[in-house]
């Protein structure tokens, strides 16, 4: 198989696992359970919710707000608006390809040639 | 406090500052080792297959499954980036995701960075690659067999990280018992683990079934690997 058309297939390839990653950031985010998570339960247990505020004794007690809760994704959401948790999941999947995808082609290995 | 519960990994201050600091050099000194060691897996090739596997990291991490009534559980991704682009990538993956969930989403504290980069980018990833390692011969003769493998390494490598959270509790944390926090971690995380276990092999799977020589998994040696290429051109 020569050269460009080997080019070509992977370019495809990396194509559909990009848009399969936006897809699901961006589509599938809102079908998300909104319950918490394993460690938040556990951190949450002995707590109940009420009007924002955690009642009762609980590892969560402990927390801090967030250093980056100002973000205008903070929480997932677009300027504190939820229905626009796929534009942050779009958002962020680009950031990610760009940070992470940055960084690896220029640890990478120089091709010899 | 928003209502929503959308955070998904350590807050600030849920384990004390000494702790928080000494898992942040811990995480430091691992992701330093991992920039050492990506550089020999990446290439023309894998380095932006890798950029995507981190990518779909952050997007399915974002897609919280129930496991039980009122709690949840999401992809932690160390074993799937373990299998797909090696563990010193993979580990990079993960934390390049947790870092900019802290930066830009507010989901993990800044300062439980440590804890979070070293219990899911760190522990996460190792334990899931020994695993799969493990399996290899099992990944390599069927397609069945790595489905297995891929699962199994996805659950061994969410039990462990929580395991990790436990840990970093039992040395600065307090609330909650230390056995009752051990016994509710690794119930939520076994169930957790069947999640991460069935995403991992779905997508183990797929790119096997469409690229299987960008498996970082079913790869020979780099020398192999450079023979076969050389051979092919």
């Amino acid at each position: 198989m020569n050269a460009p058309v080997k080019n070509r297939r992977l370019a495809g390839f990396l194509g559909a696992f990009l848009l399969v990653a936006l897809l699901l950031a961006g589509g599938a985010s809102y079908l998300a359970s909104g319950s918490p998570d394993g460690l938040d339960a556990v951190t949450q247990t002995g707590c109940s919710e009420s009007e924002d505020t955690l009642q009762g004794q609980c590892i969560a007690q402990n927390a801090g707000e967030h250093a980056t809760a100002g973000s205008p994704f903070a929480d997932y959401a677009v300027g504190g608006n939820e229905a626009l948790t796929g534009v942050a999941g779009v958002v962020g999947v680009i950031a990610t390809l760009a940070v992470a995808g940055g960084l690896f082609w220029v640890l990478r290995r120089r091709s010899d040639t | 406090m928003t209502t929503e519960v959308v955070a998904m990994h350590m807050s600030d201050g849920i384990v004390n500052a000494p702790t928080s600091l000494a898992f942040g050099v811990v995480a430091i000194v691992g992701l330093a080792i991992c920039v050492a060691r990506a550089r020999r897996d990446l290439d023309d090739r894998t380095a932006p297959l890798a950029g995507l596997v981190a990518a779909f990291v952050f997007a399915v991490q974002m897609l919280n499954f129930p496991v039980l009534p009122g709690v949840s559980g999401h992809l932690l991704g160390g074993a799937l980036t373990a299998i797909l682009v090696g563990p010193y990538v993979g580990a990079l993956c993960v934390a390049i995701v947790l870092v900019l969930q802290a930066l830009l989403f507010a989901d993990g504290g800044l300062s439980a960075l440590g804890t979070n980069i070293t219990n899911m980018a760190l522990i996460g990833t190792f334990v899931g690659f020994a695993v799969a390692v493990a399996l290899r011969p099992l990944a390599r003769r069927s397609r069945a067999g790595l489905l297995v493998t891929a699962f199994v390494a996805a659950w061994v490598n969410t039990v462990v990280a929580s395991m990790g959270f436990v840990l970093e509790y039992a040395l600065g944390g307090q609330g909650l018992a230390l056995g009752t926090v051990f016994g509710l971690m690794a119930g939520f995380h076994a169930l957790i683990g069947i999640g991460e276990g069935i995403i991992t092999a779905l997508t183990v799977g797929a790119v096997a079934a469409v690229r299987p020589d960008l498996v970082y998994l079913l790869r020979g040696q780099r020398s192999e690997l450079t023979i076969t290429e050389a051979t092919v051109r």
